[in-house]
């Protein structure tokens, strides 16, 4: 009673709160919606993509997966070249990737005074900005020449002995196409394990250090077992920015639909052949059959990158660092 | 007695040696590794002045691609499109991921918060070619043409992820003291949200949408089938359009000398405007951050 009374003159007006509290519901309820239409997204595009695919799908059935003939004019479609490309490409690229970009995450954090750290970091970052068609424009008319003339002839040269190493190095293939995806996941792999690196207490490392480790001890035995599933994390964002990387590979890959035998063979992976071919298909089953490619890359790109975040996620609490790839 | 002394002295100084030694051998793998990633950065921007900055002449703005295989011509169509795709990709990209980042700082602590958040992740990491597909089978194959608008939906749920996810950050750096004085004022949740917490986080939103400009400025993969291009000056929402970094994948798989210069020039264009763009938002982050 007394309180009822104090309130202010507003609040007693009838029906205010209530509407107050009606348009606070509203609101709550937009943005709610709005947000959980991400959910909705997802589903749809797994939906419209088998939707469109069910021809391919119905035809082929899970055998597209590791059939190997692609031939449009019969109809007759498996995608196997198209996923070994995007295997061996991705999978290469995220060795390089991972030894090249921890070791700079390390450097930035371990080495670096700050004003080589604080340059070095965002020359990293202006990398993730340059689009990938660029890329590809270099790699067509910069990249491939120098493999052709230079690097393919030197690795035939010393390393011809090796399994699936042999020529001719072409100016584009699959070793242009790792090349320039060694480079496009850098960033991405630098910035995550960079804050990955970071966030191992200082207690860690100055607990070893007293105890006498050099520093490289101490990287070895108190810092990367501590971050290592945000590395972990960070290798598998790369693996899947490469995965799905279209233009830049799609222009040095050289389009070959046959599985690739050699790093220097011409190839395709699945996003580039849906560039380079959906725009010329030849029937509705090769337009279907593309589709089915995409739903499959989608599939895949999915399940790489949830396990990813979860795996950074679990270093880094939630608070991820870098959207900005 | 002493002989093992010296032993043990002898063999602890070797161990010490090696050990100092692989330490010296990793930093040093270490530091190249560090000095190693700048390197692809300072080799292709260099290419691109070499190559574009020379190629760069006034007609690239002013005049529309001639006849294939005619030299001369610009890219003005392909300038003015890229502009209407992005105002595009805004106008559709914007309130929706506004609204997702809201409630994910606002509304999304529980577990529908979590799953929202991890999708919103998982959605940028899906390539932006499949994105293409989705636009064009939602779109395209349904209105029966290929349109400008098309484009502008593909590039928006490009953007998405990554807006809602700066404009979350940025919201959650406003103090919740902020809001507890709005609370106590007796201003509801809904209009503290909207008349306080999102202007003081203004500016840290407008990088968001700034990055997410640069990055869809240079996409290509899903405009392929849905922008699909135009070799004539479009502004029509509904009709095929041009698009810079089209333009430059036409022009680098094209036969034509003057095509393969006009893609260097183009590029170099490009890439200054996406630098731009990334630079002054990282600089208005870091000045919001200190």
């Amino acid at each position: 009673m007394q309180i009822a009374e104090s309130r202010p003159q507003i609040l007693r007006r009838p029906g205010f709160l209530g509407r107050y509290m009606q348009i606070e519901y509203v609101f709550r309820g937009v943005v709610t919606v709005v947000a959980l239409g991400v959910f909705v997204l997802v589903l749809a595009m797994i939906y419209e993509l088998a939707h469109q695919a069910w021809p391919a799908i119905s035809e082929f059935k899970l055998r597209f997966l590791w059939s190997t003939e692609w031939n449009p004019p019969k109809a007759r479609f498996g995608a196997l070249p198209f996923i070994a490309g995007t295997l061996v490409t991705s999978l290469l690229a995220l060795v390089f990737g991972t030894v090249i970009g921890v070791g700079a995450a390390l450097f930035l954090v371990e080495f670096a005074p700050s004003w080589v750290r604080v340059p070095v970091s965002s020359m990293v970052e202006l990398l993730a900005a340059i689009p990938s068609v660029v890329y590809g424009l270099w790699g067509v008319f910069v990249l491939g020449p120098w493999i052709q003339h230079t690097a393919g002839t030197f690795i035939l040269k010393y390393f011809g002995w090796l399994p699936f190493v042999h020529g001719p190095a072409l100016a584009v293939g699959i070793f242009a196409a790792v090349l320039i995806l060694t480079i496009m996941i850098l960033p991405t792999i630098v910035a995550i394990s960079r804050d990955v690196i970071a966030a191992v207490p200082r207690s860690q490392r100055e607990g070893i250090l007293a105890l006498g480790a050099t520093r490289w001890e101490m990287i070895r035995i108190a810092v990367l077992p501590y971050a290592r599933s945000g590395v972990l994390g960070a290798a598998i964002l790369g693996l899947a920015r490469a995965i799905g990387e279209t233009l830049a590979v799609a222009l040095v890959i050289g389009n070959s639909t046959k599985v690739p035998d050699s790093i220097f063979s011409p190839a395709y992976t699945m996003a580039s052949v849906i560039a380079n071919q959906f725009r010329e298909v030849e029937n509705s089953t090769h337009e279907a059959a593309l589709i089915y490619v995409g739903l499959l890359l989608l599939l895949i790109t999915l399940v790489v990158n949830a396990i990813a975040r979860l795996l950074v996620w679990r270093v880094t609490k939630g608070q991820i660092t870098t959207v900005i790839e | 007695m002493s002989a093992a002394t010296g032993t043990a002295l002898s063999m602890r100084s070797r161990n010490r040696r090696r050990r100092k030694l692989t330490d010296a051998v990793a930093s040093g793998a270490i530091t190249m590794a560090g000095i190693g990633v700048i390197v692809p950065l300072v080799v292709i921007l260099g290419f691109l002045f070499a190559k574009g900055l020379p190629a760069l002449h006034l007609s690239l703005f002013t005049e529309n691609p001639g006849p294939t295989g005619v030299a001369g011509g610009g890219v003005k169509s392909a300038i003015a499109g890229s502009i209407l795709l992005l105002l595009l990709a805004l106008a559709m990209g914007l309130p929706a991921a506004i609204a997702t980042g809201v409630y994910l700082a606002e509304y999304g602590r529980g577990r529908v918060g979590f799953f929202v958040r991890f999708l919103v992740d998982v959605l940028a990491g899906v390539p932006s070619i499949v994105i293409g597909i989705f636009v064009y089978t939602l779109i395209v194959l349904r209105m029966g043409n290929y349109s400008a608008f098309a484009g502008g939906v593909a590039l928006a749920l490009i953007m998405l992820p990554i807006v809602s996810r700066v404009t979350e950050e940025m919201l959650l750096l406003v103090p919740q003291m902020t809001r507890e004085a709005s609370y106590a004022l007796g201003v509801p949740k809904w209009r503290t949200i909207l008349t306080i917490v999102l202007p003081a986080a203004s500016s840290g939103i407008m990088t968001g949408i700034v990055l997410g400009a640069a990055r869809v400025a240079g996409e290509a993969a899903p405009l392929l089938f849905t922008a699909l291009g135009n070799n004539f000056y479009s502004t029509g929402v509904f009709r095929p359009i041009d698009a810079l970094p089209l333009r430059i994948f036409t022009y680098a798989t094209g036969p034509f000398a003057y095509q393969h210069d006009q893609a260097w020039a183009s590029s170099f264009i490009l890439v200054m405007m996406v630098l731009v763009l990334s630079v002054s938002a990282r600089i208005l982050l870091q000045r919001r951050a200190r």
